[in-house]
């Protein structure tokens, strides 16, 4: 199974579109500013298609099959969503086009600023940011500029998790600020002692701290209430990455829990789909008294009762052109209509059962760190065995795919080695469940018995296993004819 | 409804392993005060329920299939051919997420390296990573490079006042806690070697837009003679310009630019109000380790055989934590596989007769325009698809009575971005307006310029 290049299907004088006869007199080119030759492929359409069809076909995908990715949950994307996004009068909709004449997209933006707000415990909310990191990026913003307009001008450190997702270190160094590490404690919350002690030594200097609640491990922090006041009497805010807030709908609300700012990830809790990397929507939740910091413009209902654009008086500035995600928006907001607020609950405890029920049935063969307690909607387990010493995570993920599932997420948090981040998710079925817990069961065992077996995974891949050190060294980042024009 | 498949007997069945009561016994980790919080939300609708509202909000939109379009400034209405939606649709590729696990993720993997293949050649550039969020936070991330590599010795950003003016103050988001100086925004519009001026050894890139905001276009020449300056002074050239243009005209990478990126929705992506799009990025060879964003390289499996993995992820936040070139972590890959279906099925000469369609259309309007009384085409320069039009009457007032009048959506109006440009609206013309909508904006225009109702508007509005 391989496909070749697009560029390799390519024969001179190929068509996949017609375009139209130019119906106007023709104006005269620059000829100096006009291009010698164009590089790009030519091919007709049913090349495109099979083409195409072909390549997807090498991918596992949700609509294919389980994809326990930790941390990204990996959910069912309801088909509605695609239709609605599609609506032409939202898909053929010019961003710049006057307010008057979009309503009812601006009416949908003001909902959903509304809906997650309640949803979290918010006060206001911005739809413009892309991603779960770029929300980072904006919450940083927004606890800065909010402490610096208090003349705080001499904060610079924001206390990060051991656990953290590396976005969040990255976010804080992008922000111009400093990092400081906080360890997590033998259950796996954030380790008070060293938070008390951090706080104390750097208090006058603390931006705030960024917690992932549910963290990393899978696990709702114990003292989270705790962790916020410390943080609070510091003079610090604290920033929520609500990439785990699958875990919580109808269960807490961040913001009663006294996180200041938080970001959501639509294309994870509210099932937009991932696109093979994005794109996302990393909305962002303020409490009150930073309302005014949001980027935007967002989306406020005048006196007039028409939907129009505001900057918010003290906003940290766009991140952003236009208004955000539009399309995402539209599925995000579809789909919290469907639920209403006992089916958004329902999500949260099926997420978060299905996970204990995998973690039960798999915490006798693989260690698992922290399986004393309940996990929220993942756990971590270790790819350790005992009786296997030359198997790591990596032959176990690799030989999971022979079985047609998606590994979990490997590697990561980083506290944890050899770290297998499970998410079953809430749209899964107990079937599913059982039939992964015994491939693993099964695979713990052949690592023992035929290790040769895992190390050599994948069997039945589209391709064996990839050389990446390769990769990075011969830097092939594009095909030969096109590559520098 | 929901899409939960577990029955009450499943529940019963899983407690039972794990060993607890009831459901809610697994929240017993949340405070007490705070579990179940009561969410005040509308009632859960069925799938037909919603669709009917959807379609109810969809309908009270002027969206493009009912109105004519002639705004651009930043997102274009230019022709998807059907394979792309089609293909798009598919759920091996949209349900999918970034291809970290390669073996099952060739399908992504190769297409995005074919992505990369076709910018590069757009672009005339070496290396392309797989999108940033949009052609702001693009130009954005290309700054901050070039910061990065300035090391704090170079801490000067000197901005194009044509470099379209949300990417301006986006650049101004993301560098607001980093110390720097931004520059060139008061250089006289379309004076391209004012820029120069300002670039010095404390500078770390200059950055100009070909086709500017304004729709103007340099030649090769104009923008070789600049890019020399910048390199003399040490800082980076980076270009931020429209894909469809580089259809027919020289690409940025054959007069010495370092970074080139845009925005690139007008391959293959709806307008969708706003987003997704994506913001392309493409770097010489000897910079791509100090760039940011996925990258997708060639490689081999344990066979020999040719595949694909995500590669140089040690600038990325995933490895390299706080020292990562961004934290940029999911982009807008389903984008940059539509653009790069867009590209496959435009390819060698569609997207030149995209351009070429364009260009002559824009221009023919623009001849029109300029042949009306009251108006005047304000195209000091070439020009692509855009071009700026002195109006006889406030651009709101002109827009609002195209729109409701005439059903035509005019143009971007300039007065709030440039003072010195209030009355001047900014028109777009593609493939997509054909002669006879051409006529009808041209003949629209002629007789709101000598509107009375018109000048009763503007009166009303200068009352108030
Ligand atoms: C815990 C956590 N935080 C932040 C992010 C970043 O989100 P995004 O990829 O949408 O930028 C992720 C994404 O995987 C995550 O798992």
């Amino acid at each position: 199974m391989s496909e070749p290049l697009i560029y390799e299907i390519s024969r001179a004088g190929r068509r996949a579109v017609s375009l139209p006869a130019c119906d106007v007199p023709e104006a005269p080119f620059p000829a100096d500013a006009v291009r010698a030759d164009l590089p790009l492929p030519e091919v007709s359409e049913i090349d495109v298609v099979r083409h195409y069809t072909r390549l997807s076909q090498l991918n596992h995908s949700i609509d294919t099959g389980f994809y326990p990715l930790g941390s990204c949950t990996m959910k069912y994307n309801p088909k509605v969503n695609e239709v609605a996004a599609r609506l032409p009068g939202f898909a053929s909709l010019h961003p710049l086009q006057d307010a008057l004449s979009a309503q009812g997209a601006m009416a949908l933006i003001h909902s959903l600023q509304e809906l997650l707000a309640e949803i979290a415990g918010f006060s206001a909310v911005t739809l413009q940011p892309a991603a779960g990191a770029h929300g980072e990026l904006t919450g940083v913003l927004i606890m800065r500029k909010y402490l610096y307009d208090r003349g705080e001008t001499q904060r610079d450190i924001i206390l990060v998790p051991d656990s953290a997702h590396g976005t969040n270190p990255a976010t804080t160094s992008m922000s111009g600020l400093k990092v400081m590490v906080v360890p997590s404690d033998a259950r796996g919350n954030v380790n008070l002692e060293i938070l008390r002690s951090l706080t104390a030594k750097h208090g006058p200097h603390l931006i705030g701290l960024m917690l992932t609640n549910p963290n990393t491990l899978g696990l709702f922090d114990e003292n989270v209430e705790e962790v916020v006041r410390l943080v609070h009497e510091a003079g610090g805010l604290v920033y929520g990455d609500g990439a785990n807030f699958n875990a919580i709908l109808g269960i807490a609300k961040p913001g009663l829990l006294g996180f200041d700012v938080m970001h959501y990830n639509l294309h994870k809790t509210f099932s937009t789909p991932h696109g093979g990397g994005g794109p996302g929507s990393g909305a962002v939740g303020v409490a009150a008294f930073l309302a005014d910091y949001l980027p935007g413009p967002i989306v406020v209902r005048d006196e007039d009762d028409e939907y129009a654009w505001q900057m918010p008086a003290k906003s940290i500035g766009r991140v952003k052109a236009f208004w955000g995600n539009f399309a995402v928006l539209v599925r995000a907001y579809t789909y919290i209509r469907m639920h209403g607020a006992e089916g958004l609950r329902q999500v949260s405890e099926n997420a978060v059962l299905n996970a204990n029920y995998l973690q039960a049935r798999l915490r006798d063969v693989y260690p698992i760190p922290h399986s004393d307690r309940t996990c929220m909607h993942e756990f971590v387990a270790q790819g350790k065995l005992e009786g296997a010493p030359g198997i790591n995570t990596m032959d176990i993920a690799k030989r999971l795919m022979d079985f047609d599932f998606h590994p979990p997420t490997v590697y990561f948090p980083l506290i944890v080695a050899e770290a297998l981040m499970v998410e079953p998710t809430e749209t899964e079925s107990k079937e599913t469940l059982d039939a992964f817990a015994d491939t693993l069961i099964r695979i713990a065992e052949e690592a023992r018995t035929d290790p040769e077996l895992l190390k050599t995974a994948p069997h039945h891949a589209p391709v064996k296993r990839l050389d990446e050190v390769k990769a990075a060294k011969d830097m092939v980042l594009c095909y030969g004819p096109g590559c520098g024009g | 409804m929901n899409y939960i498949p577990n029955t009450d007997a499943d529940r019963a069945d899983m407690l039972a392993v794990i060993g607890v009561p009831s459901v809610a016994d697994l929240f017993h980790d949340v405070p007490e005060k705070q579990r179940f919080p009561e969410l005040d939300l509308p009632p859960a609708l069925s799938e037909m329920e919603v669709l009917q509202e959807l379609q109810a909000l969809a309908d009270e939109n002027d969206d493009l299939n009912h109105v004519s379009c002639f705004l651009g400034a930043g997102a274009y209405n230019h022709f998807v051919p059907s394979v792309v939606d089609s293909l798009i649709r598919r759920g091996e590729f949209y349900s999918a997420y970034t291809p970290y696990q390669a073996e099952i993720s060739q399908g992504t993997l190769q297409a995005h390296f074919e992505y990369q293949s076709m910018i590069c050649a757009l672009t005339g550039m070496e290396t392309s990573n797989v999108s940033h969020y949009d052609g702001a936070t693009a130009t954005a991330e290309a700054v901050i490079m070039a910061l990065q590599v300035g090391r704090g010795k170079r801490s000067k950003v000197v901005l194009s006042p044509t470099l379209h003016p949300q990417y301006r103050a986006v650049v101004r988001t993301y560098t607001q806690g980093m110390g720097i100086q931004i520059a060139g925004e008061d250089a006289p519009l379309g004076d391209l070697a004012a820029l120069a001026g300002p670039a010095g050894a404390d500078s770390a890139c200059v950055v100009v837009q070909n086709p500017d905001f304004l729709g103007r276009l340099y030649t090769p020449a104009e923008m070789q003679g600049l890019a020399d300056k910048v390199h003399a002074a040490g800082a980076f050239f980076i270009v931020v310009t429209d894909p469809v243009s580089l259809g027919l005209f020289v690409p940025p990478g054959q007069y010495g630019a370092d970074v080139v990126c845009g925005e690139g929705q007008p391959m293959g992506n709806a307008l969708s109000f706003g987003g997704p799009y994506l913001g392309f990025f493409a770097t010489k060879l000897s910079e791509v380790r100090k760039s940011s964003g996925r990258i997708v390289g060639q490689t081999v499996d344990t066979d020999g055989k040719r595949g694909f993995v995500l590669t140089l992820s040690t600038r990325e936040q995933h490895i390299r934590r706080e020292k990562a070139s961004s934290n940029i972590c999911s982009n807008q890959a389903l984008n940059a596989l539509a653009a790069a279906m867009y590209l496959a099925a435009m390819g060698k000469y569609g997207l030149r007769t995209v351009a070429e369609l364009s260009y002559h259309k824009a221009h023919y309007a623009a001849g029109l325009i300029a042949a009306l009384d009251g108006y005047e085409v304000k195209a000091a320069g070439l020009f692509f698809k855009e071009f700026v039009v002195r109006c006889p009457k406030p651009v709101a007032l002109i827009n609002q009575a195209l729109l409701d009048e005439f059903g035509i959506l005019g143009g971007y109006d300039l007065g709030s971005d440039y003072p010195e440009l209030k009355d001047h609206m900014l028109l777009c013309v593609t493939e997509m307006n054909s002669r006879a909508e051409i006529k009808q904006l041209v003949d629209a225009l002629e007789e709101l310029a000598g509107s009375d109702d018109l000048a009763a508007l503007d009166g009303e509005e200068a009352a108030q």
